[in-house]
């Protein structure tokens, strides 16, 4: 089977910037680059079905010099699956953004006091523990 | 006979376009959803007998002649996988009915939740009976688009933030199954299951592995394997009762089918089974040490049933007739356990209102039935004999022990110290938020200390020191936003209070709908049956794992003689 360069250099620069896009807070870039991944995915389809060829038609063209159809049919069932996957995330991003005045993608409660944890641990020894306070950076050692 | 194959999927679908249609008539959509949903139990019942019986179902559709068309094959593990799943969905339905779907958010529309439903329950009925891998992206789809919807449903807050979370992360894995999809069909030029089992044998060693981790990868993220199981807590808890409870059970087990059929169809003398086992160990691991650590209920089942997902993929890591029989046993027993620990959960939500430990206290007083509906299939979950829980854990760690290297015999180890942690884990949970009495809990809840507010002026003898995002008090640790919870118990204004104060107050909240009651009792009831019957039960999961191991039966069934 011979393969088209120019299709697999494509394919690898679109999903590239699809993943590249991904790891975006926003959400309207995170769905762009969905979008751009799902492209370069429909390129890889073309490229596993093998060179062009003549319409896959029985009758009009000897089976051994047509296309092979079935990635195409493939693509066209992945490529209506991303167009409604769009419209719901654009749907999710619009009311995110009527909620919170952006579209974030939020991290969850509990991942946000890891975080919390973690530049705590900047600041002090792990074993020290501090006094109440506003601020959970300043930990001092006579606070026990 | 081969006409039932289809039926699943074709029920549930039109009942969806029909419940639609009936949006303006909640009665109807009731009806017509129940009776879809019976219908595909009887179905996969006669399709169990008959898998069983005369061997693999093969429906082909399109009227292509075989292999070109596409194939529904619905063998002893399918058949089992539907039957199962159809029973738990006719059961969380009738228990949404009884809510009265959904009654915890105002501006949830009533209308769209049973067409999504049974789009989902379609969905998982495709993806056990596909005979091709895009047959199972597609079912992934349907099962994944259904599940979007009904996870933000009404569009609240947390939904949204956790429903993002969620989308995103499928849309991924989806992106990598399509890519496997591209790659198996580049190397093969095929996509059908039992082709591909022929052909793949053929191929280099070097890229069948290659074949075999992508597959592997995108299963693993749907069944919540560690380390790609990270997304799973975070967005189950959010849901409404029943969604939580139908995705708790029945999702991540696609993922768990889809390795089992992959594993042992298309990569027999898999050189991956030691990763597997080493995935295995450090879900169950991981998984439970995280459900220790929680203080709300429903996240920490989302954690024990992650840790759980664990003993399946050691079964089907040990690539072991034994070990996918103990497998296949703990799939079914699972799915049914853990859809009825999120419907109790529903319940306790609904009469205490709050899953939160903090706040929990003295419910066995309150309702003695829910402390019985709690504590049995807690105690299942966590493997107590005689129960099936115990039955599956016995079969697997004895087919681990049967294997003998030192990696299983780890992994045996592993599993009992989990089985022992999660029954610390539900034993606590229990004895917080039933047995304890409400002043107790009360008192407890008085003596917290406030997150915003300096603890010397409200309770000077009480000792409370901030550290690391957490505060101290009195020897335990509290993340902010459970006190922030906890203090509303406090507060005598606040909207909500706990127990003690409305036994105080002579205003107990609102008994349980018996409609919730009977289908959580009733799936608790089939979850026993297991027990009863676990003896031909294994018996029919040993012919179901030695017809997987084999291979042949699904081959010759599908390609009707073997022939390419």
């Amino acid at each position: 089977m011979s393969t088209n360069v120019s299709l697999i250099v494509t394919a690898s620069a679109l999903i590239a910037c699809g993943v590249y896009l991904i790891l975006e807070r926003s959400l309207t870039r995170v769905l762009a680059g969905l979008l751009i991944l799902g492209n370069g995915v429909s390129i890889l389809f073309l490229i596993a079905g093998g060179g062009a060829g003549d319409a896959p038609i029985e009758g009009t063209t000897d089976a051994a010099d047509m296309a092979d159809p079935l990635p195409q049919a493939l693509v066209l069932t992945a490529i209506v699956i991303a167009l409604a996957t769009t419209a719901f995330l654009l749907a999710m991003a619009y009311r995110s953004w009527q909620l919170n005045a952006n579209d974030d993608v939020q991290d969850d409660v509990e991942d946000a006091s890891i975080r919390r944890l973690a530049a705590a641990d900047e600041a002090s020894d792990s074993h020290d523990l501090a006094t109440g306070g506003e601020d959970d950076d300043v930990l001092t050692e006579e606070g026990a | 006979m081969s006409y039932l194959v289809p039926l699943p999927v074709i029920l549930p679908l039109f009942g969806a376009g029909a419940t639609l249609m009936l949006s303006r008539f909640p009665r109807a959509q009731r009806f017509v959803s129940f009776g879809v949903l019976v219908a595909v139990v009887v179905v996969a019942a006669a399709l169990l007998f008959r898998a069983d019986r005369y061997g693999p179902q093969v429906a082909w559709l399109g009227a292509w002649t075989p292999p070109l068309g596409i194939s529904l094959v619905a063998d002893r593990l399918s058949a089992l996988m539907l039957l199962v799943s159809a029973v738990v969905t006719l059961v969380v339905l009738v228990y949404s009915i009884g809510q009265g779907m959904t009654g915890d958010e105002r501006e949830a529309p009533v209308s769209i939740y049973h067409p999504t439903f049974l789009v989902l329950v379609a969905g998982v009925s495709n993806a056990f009976l596909a005979g091709d891998l895009f047959n199972l992206f597609v079912s992934f789809e349907m099962l994944l688009f259904a599940s979007y919807v009904l996870l933000t449903l009404g569009g609240t807050e947390t939904r949204i933030r956790a429903g993002t979370i969620y989308v995103v992360v499928n849309m991924l894995s989806s992106s990598l199954f399509l890519i496997s999809i591209a790659a198996v069909y580049a190397a093969t030029g095929s996509l059908n299951l039992a082709q591909l089992a022929q052909r793949i044998q053929d191929l280099p060693d070097s890229v069948s592995l290659t074949l075999q981790l992508l597959l592997l990868v995108t299963f693993a993220v749907k069944a919540a394997v560690f380390p790609l199981s990270l997304w799973l807590p975070d967005s189950y808890p959010t849901a409404p009762a029943p969604v939580t409870a139908v995705f708790a059970g029945l999702l991540t087990k696609v993922g768990v089918y889809a390795i089992l059929r992959v594993q042992t169809l298309l990569f027999p003398d898999s050189p991956l089974t030691n990763l597997l086992m080493w995935a295995a160990l450090v879900t169950m691991v991981i998984g439970i040490l995280g459900a220790i650590a929680q203080s709300d209920i429903k996240r920490m089942l989302s954690f024990t049933l992650v840790s759980h997902i664990g003993y399946m993929i050691f079964g089907i890591g040990l690539a072991t007739e034994a070990g996918v029989s103990g497998a296949v046993f703990y799939v079914a027993h699972h799915i049914t356990i853990q859809t009825a620990l999120f419907l109790v959960v529903g319940l306790i939500e609904r009469r205490a209102g709050s899953t939160s430990l903090l706040r929990l206290g003295g419910l066995a007083r309150l309702a003695p039935v829910l402390a019985i509906l709690f504590f049995v299939p807690a105690m299942n979950l966590a493997g107590i004999p005689p129960m099936s829980g115990f039955l599956g854990k016995v079969g697997l760690l004895q087919a681990g022990l049967d294997v003998g290297t030192p990696l299983a015999v780890t992994l045996v180890i592993g599993g009992v110290a989990t089985s022992l942690l999660t029954l610390y884990a539900v034993a606590k949970t229990w004895a917080i938020a039933f047995w304890r009495t409400p002043e107790q809990a009360h008192e407890t809840a008085q003596a917290l200390p406030s997150p915003g507010e300096e603890a010397d002026a409200l309770h000077p003898t009480v000792t409370m020191v901030r550290h690391r995002g957490h505060v101290h008090s009195g020897g335990t640790a509290y993340a902010t936003a459970d006190l922030e919870d906890a203090r509303q118990v406090r507060d005598e204004d606040a909207p909500d209070r706990d127990l003690y104060q409305l036994l105080r107050d002579g205003e107990l909240p609102e008994r349980l709908p018996r409609s919730m009651v009977l289908p959580t009792a009733a799936l608790i009831g089939f979850s026993l049956v297991f027990t009863l019957v676990a003896g031909p039960m294994f018996e029919y999961t040993d012919r179901a794992a030695v017809d997987l191991m084999q291979r042949t039966p699904y081959l010759e069934a599908v390609l009707g003689g073997g022939d390419r």
